[in-house]
């Protein structure tokens, strides 16, 4: 009796697996991590948010010159037509258009819409190439013939 | 400074309602981008006079504020989001959380004192 229980321990202890370890990723562990097209397009959407947050005074110092009168709608213009002006607007364009595109995207996912991990992926890539489109588009508008 | 179990005072309200309100200011802000890209591509020629006729009306420069009022809530839960991701120190995150309110009023003064200027 003695005997077996001992066997058994014996028996026992070897077939015991390592507890697997699970833990959050720091930012050491981000260069070797593949980020899936939804965790870029949910990460793009926080960096664009933060990026109009940060460019808010920007804004609406714009607004505020277009249209307080004549004069100052013509300060306005020149911001416009300085070329870093032009960028920078582009870039804000890009973040409008991303954060509006993945934005929808988040309440047709609320609405249970596409969460499939195929059309999820799908509904990404959309989303990535939509903005691109419409920032294309506005660059053609901002650097264009005519402009 | 704990409020309870895990709870802590620069945290978020534990509840569904600001997931409610992120949605509902976004389809304000989504309705009022719209809104002023359509106005401006229609005003093929974009002057002073027609640009300033987009938001001379005393309707749409409430509606407009309105939209504003949705911005701020909406980029207050985003930003304070944000800082309760990555700023772990409960005194830094609390200072921030205040900065960003304080400066979100302030903007959305500003954008009042602008649309009734015109």
């Amino acid at each position: 009796m003695r005997g077996a229980v001992a066997r058994q321990d014996a028996f026992m202890t070897p077939t015991k697996a390592p507890r697997p370890q699970i833990r959050n990723i720091g930012f050491g562990d981000l260069p070797n991590y593949r980020l899936p097209v939804p965790g870029v397009v949910s990460i793009l959407h926080r960096i664009s948010g933060l990026l109009m947050f940060l460019c808010l005074p920007l804004l609406l110092w714009l607004f505020e010159q277009s249209l307080s009168s004549e004069r100052s709608f013509d300060r306005y213009l020149d911001f416009f037509h300085h070329f870093l002006g032009r960028l920078l607007l582009l870039g804000l364009g890009w973040a409008l258009a991303h954060h509006l595109c993945a934005g929808v995207r988040f309440l047709l996912l609320d609405l249970h819409l596409g969460t499939a991990k195929d059309a999820a992926r799908r509904s990404s890539w959309i989303v990535l190439a939509l903005s691109a489109v419409l920032t294309a588009l506005l660059a053609w508008v901002l650097f264009g013939v005519g402009a | 400074m704990s409020l309870g179990l895990r709870r802590v005072p620069a945290g978020a309200h534990y509840g569904v309602r600001d997931w409610l309100l992120q949605r509902i200011s976004a389809l304000v802000i989504l309705v009022f981008v719209l809104y002023v890209v359509g106005a401006a591509l229609l005003a093929a020629h974009l002057d002073y006079d027609s640009w300033a006729g987009v938001f001379a009306p005393p309707p749409v420069k409430l509606l407009t504020l309105l939209a504003f009022a949705a911005l701020c809530y909406h980029a207050w839960i985003g930003v304070r989001d944000i800082w309760m991701d990555y700023v772990k120190p409960v005194g830094l995150r609390l200072t921030l959380h205040a900065a960003t309110v304080l400066w979100l009023g302030y903007c959305l003064a500003w954008a009042a004192q602008i649309l009734w200027s015109i």
